[in-house]
């Protein structure tokens, strides 16, 4: 509890007990003898003022501001109101039972948040530098790439690099959600934010702190759109209406019916106080917002970053998932598996392959460099050129090197031999020339088939593969995990085009998401309703493009977040369908004159209360 | 140019509705998000006048909200 929230703790016991104490001395007859209104007046006056004063003055504040009809004044009005009607218990009771509701809803908000933003308290606050054998503590922003920093146990990793002495168990829950420890020894990666286990661990850094995972999550965090979803957007214009209609219809209630029937205004101004506390839509505006916030910090337990709330509510209407392929469903590290050269040693064509991917980055050059172990010396190579979708066209020796796709070969106008095994298939031609194929595959990771089958449970209409490989490989993979549908042999840009066909062939009611990690998935990923990113083997701009990062790049976790979308919206639609009810119901029970205070204080904060604990149900996840 | 400040003391999500559509007016503010959930107000205005602008941002948030503070 906050000191605020503590000393209004106080205030509520104190006025309770002199409430009692007042109540008490009502029914055992002690004011019988008290002449006239103003003592008994007094008497529950002090109670009142104890817990009320706050709320009176923030009235008469509030009129001078111009904020006239908040819930201050209709509080101050309805009690006044009982007041004067000498229904003193009843007033005092009234405005403690406000206060209770106010202070509870506070309470539960400031827990709600607090829970949320523990969950992103991962943001390490030095690094240890060994420094003439001691060890110093230093501000993770001065540390240069390549320093050897130093992690003690139980510390949490400052930046992001690999480790060079030491062996220790460590705990990656506050980025991926995994509560199994990954082990590291020397060569392992480890990423900062995650936090070391039992041993000391030298490590050296790959990147600067700004580049590093933490402060990368951090900032997308930070940087969420404050995107409101479709719901919330319609309970705020909502609201802006609810209040001035409930108003014209309090005032309305007060002056029409006595002026149709006759009789007095006494009765039909108290229902229409009744009225003007209902007024206030609290509980849906805060309700709604906290739901979805506690969906996005339960999916972020999971190691899943969402990076609005238009999104998770966009992944509970999901009915159609389109996956790339390589580093999305299969692991992206590539190894040379079979070597078929024409009328040259295996040896040689490798090191013909080797040396035209030599400027490349691609997984399949870096593979096949791999392979080929040697040094390349550069001075063999001449100008290389890429050609997007298709290969390279190099030269080495002086002689003219196309390392692709059989689509090159097509281009070029080379016959080539079709290797038939399953996995990417590099040809090579030297001198227009056929040299030989170099097939290279590439494993699926282990969480796939349990991925598509757990979206497929949760009833995702319709799955798709996208790739650029071969026809071959993508339909073998495909069918292996489970797909319905694959599309190979895809240019970059034929994937947009695909996506936007399969973006037109959905209902109003659905949504299509995209997921992938490459560079060229950014536009895709854009573009699909929700995209959602690999975050530690994903590249920067498909991060930055996506709307979901899946931070531990486990396709199952995307089940999982459906999972919780799902119930953060089901969560909100009973709040919404709660609060209007129990307020509508009020509302006409006041109206006719069935209703008092007490009702129209539940219906406007009791409500609130209720609806805001079901919200915190949101951030539970079940396992 | 945009800029967020921190929030203290935010208490009613109705009145972060209100203070965000009363930003929103104020002659030279291009657009303003006002979190309840995070505490955060996120102001994008003109350069060349954002320190007068943001006077009167507390200015109207002080109507509103008269307890919460802009941490500027």
């Amino acid at each position: 509890m906050t000191k605020r929230q503590k000393t209004m703790l106080t205030r509520i016991i104190v006025s309770f007990v002199l409430y009692l104490g007042a109540v008490i001395g009502e029914h055992m007859g002690a004011y019988e003898g008290l002449p006239g209104f103003w003592p008994e007046f007094a008497i529950f006056l002090i109670p009142y003022l104890v817990i009320g004063w706050d709320i009176v003055y923030k009235a008469v504040r509030g009129i001078r501001n111009g904020q006239v009809f908040d819930e201050n004044f209709l509080m101050t009005v309805a009690t006044f109101g009982a007041f004067g009607v000498g229904e003193f218990s009843e007033a005092v009771a009234v405005m403690l039972f406000y206060q209770v509701g106010e202070l509870f809803q506070n309470y539960a908000v400031t827990r709600s948040r607090r829970s949320i933003t523990e969950l992103m308290d991962i943001c390490p606050e030095y690094a240890n530098i060994e420094e003439d054998g001691q060890l110093k503590q230093v501000d993770p922003d001065d540390v240069e790439i390549g320093t050897i920093i130093v992690i003690k146990a139980g510390e949490r990793i400052p930046l992001d690099g690999v480790v060079v002495d030491g062996e220790s168990m460590i705990d990656t829950s506050a980025l991926t959600g995994e509560s199994v420890p990954r082990k590291a020894a020397a060569g392992s990666e480890v990423i900062s934010g995650c936090v070391n286990g039992n041993g000391l661990l030298r490590v050296q850094t790959t990147k600067e702190f700004d580049d590093s995972t933490v402060a990368r999550i951090l900032e997308l965090v930070e940087n969420a759109s404050s995107k409101k979803a479709k719901v919330e957007n319609f309970i705020t214009r909502f609201a802006r209406y609810y209040t001035p209609v409930v108003v014209c219809a309090a005032v309305c209630l007060a002056a029409v019916p006595p002026i149709l029937l006759g009789g007095g205004f006494g009765e039909w101004v108290r229902r229409a106080c009744i009225f003007l506390v209902i007024s206030c839509p609290c509980a849906l505006v805060i309700s709604v917002p906290l739901s979805f916030f506690g969906g996005i910090g339960a999916a972020s337990k999971k190691g899943v970053l969402v990076k609005g709330s238009n999104y998770l509510e966009a992944l509970a209407e999901m009915d159609t998932i389109v996956f790339d392929k390589t580093g999305t469903l299969t692991k992206g590290e590539f190894k040379v598996a079979e070597i078929h050269p024409e009328e040259m040693e295996s040896g040689e064509l490798l090191e013909l392959a080797a040396l035209a991917e030599y400027y490349s980055t691609h997984p399949i050059a870096e593979s096949i460099k791999e392979a080929y172990r040697k040094e390349i010396p550069a001075e063999r190579i001449g100008h290389t050129e890429e050609i997007s979708g298709h290969g390279i066209k190099t030269t080495i020796d002086g002689s003219e090197v196309l390392a692709g796709n059989g689509k090159l070969m097509d281009m070029f106008h080379i016959p080539y031999k079709e290797c038939s095994g399953i996995g990417t298939v590099v040809y090579l031609a030297k001198n227009g020339t056929f040299a030989g194929s170099v097939l290279i595959a590439d494993s699926i990771k282990e969480e796939t088939e349990d991925a598509i089958r757990k979206l497929k449970a949760s009833g995702v209409r319709r799955t798709v593969m996208l790739t650029g490989d071969r026809k071959a490989v993508g339909e073998a993979v495909a069918e292996k995990v489970g797909l319905d549908e694959a599309y190979t042999e895809l240019l970059p840009a034929d994937k947009v085009e695909k996506v936007e066909a399969l973006l037109a062939e959905m209902d109003e009611k659905h949504r299509l998401a995209f997921v992938g990690d490459g560079i060229n998935d950014a536009p895709v990923l854009s573009r699909a309703d929700i995209g959602i990113a690999m975050g530690s083997m994903g590249s920067d701009a498909a991060i930055e493009a996506a709307d979901i990062v899946l931070m531990d790049d486990n396709p199952a976790k995307i089940a999982s977040v459906v999972k919780i979308a799902r119930k953060t919206l089901v969560i909100v639609r009973q709040n919404i369908i709660f609060a209007l009810a129990v307020k509508a119901l009020v509302l006409l029970l006041g109206a006719f004159g069935m209703a008092n205070m007490w009702e129209a204080v539940f219906a406007d904060v009791g409500v609130s209360v209720i609806a805001i604990l079901n919200a915190m149900r949101a951030l539970k996840t079940e396992d | 140019m945009k800029k967020k400040f921190k929030l203290t003391d935010l208490d009613c999500a109705n009145c972060a509705a209100k203070m965000e559509n009363a930003i929103k007016k104020i002659d030279g503010v291009h657009d303003a998000a006002v979190s309840f959930m995070m505490q955060k107000m996120t102001i994008d205005a003109d350069d060349a006048r954002f320190d007068e602008i943001m006077k009167e941002v507390v200015e109207v948030c002080k109507k509103v909200e008269p307890d919460c503070i802009i941490n500027m």
